[in-house]
């Protein structure tokens, strides 16, 4: 139960609150954003795509990669021995090498937030995915008391889903609402507020139009992040997809002064892709992005590639699949 | 600290550079006659190897051999033509790796381009135009086309072997024997060509090339012998070739410079438009013949257009063409880092705004920064006369009529880019527009069956497609 409002707006967004005020403004507004060319859009990001990361360049990209996974599991078949195995994993990425950063958080589902928290305590961030996560088909009652369950237990961060059938039948209003009383319903008694992630799932929205109208939709609702897919249905994220994002958060800022961060979750499952990723953050968004409070990957295989490449790195050989644990 | 991106540079131990090279006639590496010059990698001043200067004997065996060759060749089935055509365009993709890093070398160009871009199309416009030899009475050309005979072939520096490509590859299909001189900076790749040629079998003279600067190509295009001529470079040449072509019976096609318009309306989409701007005049450093070196911004959205330019252009790197990461490579030579120099000053003397992001420039070899211009007018030198460099003029409009009119206002009509969400305003500048290709909501973008060509000073006569084998067959008009 928020006790607290959330913080009142930044100064930039409240020149904004027009565009919220009704469902035609809000229309209005997001229809008027400029299009996006998909031939163009996929071809700048297959370009970003060939830039070749090496040696120095390529060591701090693959600790700065390690330092933003959200290391997930979202089965029904998980356990609290598996979370428990994967928290440790969080903190030690690389039992062999002290000098391997911690992941930034471990993503689960809601029920399952407190066993990540009795192993990893402060040191790494726990996220929770709530309201009715992957499909959002459920109630709005019941969505926000899915979120209120797990801030209650003890997430730092809550990931969200928004409601897909609203926003595609044009809805916009209501999924603006939906994402704003989900934000509300992040506050702690003490005021703070658990960090709101809004999917997207880009998979169903599928046009690069409805992801950059999703995104400032998003944004102007008080998502601190914006995330592209549940990793449930495909294609999850990909490159152009969220050049598109982050494309919106550096338009953003500029328009309001506020920052916005930004997760591609599934599909991300190479080092080399993940090194793609942060040159496109940082020749698009830039590099106040390359930061773990910014930019998240949401990986489960991802992890042990980036620690099999950093150890390639740092000792020259490759070693195999067996000197990783698997969790 | 920042992600600072360590140096990727593209080995060079693929490329083997002789000392000297001679010129490639009917089939074989002779000495030329006469004198030499040296060509260097412009990215270093380094030189890389001496070249033959053919002289007007060396000119004259080239189109005997030629003229001998064309028997054979001509009377050759297309599909064993094909064959041949296959074949080079197989080797030209087993082989790209090195081409393009000689290309890059000797041009200055970044290897991502040479690598991406230049080769890929080159192989191709081979594998296209190969696919017609045996299909010449299909193309709608008359029922028996017969092809010209000699071609003599005239090449640019600013993309030798695709250029190369557009030249030999149609000429060989319709049956015609060539001889080809590359630009005097940037041989290399063509002479690397005579030994994919010699590698595919091709029969000797079918392919000649002789190196060598003004002279030569004057001894060419003026030889007796020579059934057509087929020239791309500035304008002020392409006239004196007509010139000297008016009153024989050569056939000639024309691809000269240009000065495109690329035109930005307020309901563009916004960051692909950005992209669109920066590729259409910053590719090749801007040594494109049908660069958008004219940006026509619509005033409502100029300065958010503008803004979000100098932000991309803050991007952009700037450095050795072998790196991997390279943006924009090295001016193609002292002569044309002159020129740009030049007309730089003019435009600021003439009251236009210069910006350019910081960039460290090497210190040896030709560099010059990705520049705007904001500020100009019609008026204004900058954006009349072709700079052939990274060097983008900024002019604003206020409607779609005036919009054409500032297009069109130009000596030249090689291309031209269209940029709105609004599909029946592309339709309606595209017939307005008085440019042999206009893109819309792209830039920069070629292949093989898509002709091109220009309007007006940009030239005549079309390449690429089934257009661009009108050029080289009797009786027919592009």
């Amino acid at each position: 139960m928020p006790t607290t409002a959330p913080t009142d707006p930044a100064p930039g967004l409240t020149a904004y609150s027009e565009v919220t005020a009704s469902e035609a403004s809000l229309r209005r507004f997001l229809h008027g954003l400029p299009g996006v060319d998909q031939v163009g859009a996929e071809a700048r990001a297959a370009g970003l795509g060939t830039r070749s990361i090496k040696t120095t360049a390529k060591a701090w990209a693959l600790d700065l990669a390690i330092r933003m996974v959200d290391l997930t599991t979202l089965e029904g078949q998980d356990t609290p021995g598996k979370v428990r195995a994967l928290a440790s994993k969080a903190l030690r990425p690389d039992p062999a090498d002290p000098s391997c950063p911690s992941v930034a958080a471990v993503c689960v589902y809601g029920d399952l937030v407190g066993e990540v928290k009795a192993i990893v305590g402060d040191q790494v961030n726990v996220a929770a995915v709530a309201t009715a996560f992957p499909s959002g088909r459920a109630s709005m009652a019941v969505k926000l008391a899915d979120t209120r369950d797990a801030v209650a237990g003890g997430a730092d961060e809550i990931d969200m889903v928004i409601d897909r059938g609203a926003f595609l039948a044009g809805h916009y209003l209501q999924v603006f609402e939906e994402i704003v009383a989900t934000r509300e319903a992040c506050v702690r008694p003490d005021g703070s507020h658990a960090h709101l992630k809004v999917i997207f799932e880009t998979g169903e929205l599928q046009t690069y139009d409805n992801v950059r109208r999703a995104s400032w939709l998003a944004m102007l609702a008080g998502a601190d992040f914006i995330k592209t897919s549940t990793g449930k249905v495909q294609p999850a994220a990909t490159l152009p997809v969220t050049l598109v994002m982050l494309e919106a958060v550096r338009d953003f800022r500029e328009a309001t002064g506020v920052q916005i961060g930004v997760k591609p979750a599934g599909g991300i499952r190479t080092a080399k892709d993940a090194i793609k990723y942060l040159v496109m953050v940082n020749e698009v968004a830039g590099d106040d992005w390359l930061d773990p409070d910014w930019f998240r990957f949401g990986a489960s295989t991802l992890l042990n590639d980036l620690l099999m490449q950093r150890t390639k790195m740092t000792t020259g050989r490759y070693s195999g699949p067996d000197y990783f644990t698997l969790d | 600290m920042g992600f600072e991106y360590a140096p990727a540079p593209e080995s060079r131990s693929i490329v083997d550079i002789k000392a000297s090279y001679g010129l490639f006639l009917d089939g074989e590496f002779v000495d030329g006659r006469g004198s030499s010059f040296k060509t260097v990698n412009p990215a270093t001043e380094e030189t890389l190897a001496e070249i033959a200067e053919a002289s007007d004997a060396d000119v004259d065996l080239a189109v005997r051999a030629a003229r001998r060759a064309f028997r054979g060749w001509s009377r050759m089935s297309g599909k064993e033509r094909a064959k041949y055509l296959f074949r080079i365009a197989r080797i030209i993709q087993e082989r790209g790796r090195e081409l393009a890093v000689l290309e890059s070398i000797d041009n200055g160009k970044p290897i991502k381009e040479s690598r991406d871009v230049d080769v890929p199309i080159v192989a191709a416009h081979f594998f296209y135009y190969a696919g017609w030899a045996d299909k010449l009475e299909h193309a709608g050309l008359g029922a028996n086309p017969q092809p010209l005979g000699v071609a003599g072939q005239v090449i640019p520096w600013n993309f030798p072997l695709l250029m190369l490509a557009w030249k030999v590859a149609p000429a060989l299909a319709c049956g015609n024997t060539v001889v080809l001189k590359p630009a005097e900076t940037t041989p290399l790749t063509a002479l690397l060509f005579a030994e994919i040629c010699q590698q595919a079998d091709l029969p000797p003279g079918v392919v000649n090339i002789v190196t060598g600067a003004g002279g030569t190509g004057q001894a060419l295009v003026s030889h007796p012998d020579v059934d057509k001529v087929a020239f791309t470079g500035s304008t002020e040449v392409g006239k004196a070739i007509a010139r000297a072509v008016a009153g024989t019976d050569k056939k000639v096609t024309l691809e000269l410079g240009g000065k495109a318009a690329n035109i930005v309306f307020d309901d563009a989409p916004m960051d692909q438009a950005i992209e669109g701007i920066v590729g259409g005049i910053f590719f090749n450093q801007g040594h494109v013949c049908c660069a958008g070196s004219r940006l026509l911004v619509q005033e409502s959205v100029a300065d958010e257009v503008l803004a979000r330019l100098k932000r991309r252009m803050s991007t952009l790197r700037v450095g050795d063409p072998l790196d991997k990461n390279t943006d924009i490579g090295a001016i193609n030579s002292r002569e044309q880092l002159e020129r740009i120099r030049e007309l730089c000053e003019i435009g600021e003397a003439e009251g236009a705004e210069r910006w350019a992001p910081a960039c460290d420039l090497p210190s040896s070899g030709f560099w010059f920064p990705p520049t705007l211009f904001t500020g100009v007018a019609q008026a204004h030198r900058i954006a009349r006369e072709e700079v052939f460099g990274p060097v983008l003029s900024v002019l604003t409009f206020r409607t779609p009529a005036e919009a054409v009119e500032k297009a069109n206002n130009t000596p030249y009509g090689l291309s031209a880019g269209v940029w709105t969400e609004k599909g029946s305003r592309i339709l309606h500048m595209a017939s307005q527009l008085r440019a042999g290709v206009v893109w819309a909501n792209t830039f920069n973008k070629f292949d093989p069956a898509s002709p091109f060509g220009g309007y007006k000073e940009s030239g005549y006569g079309r390449e690429g497609g089934r257009q661009g084998l009108a050029a080289y067959l009797k009786g027919a008009e592009a």
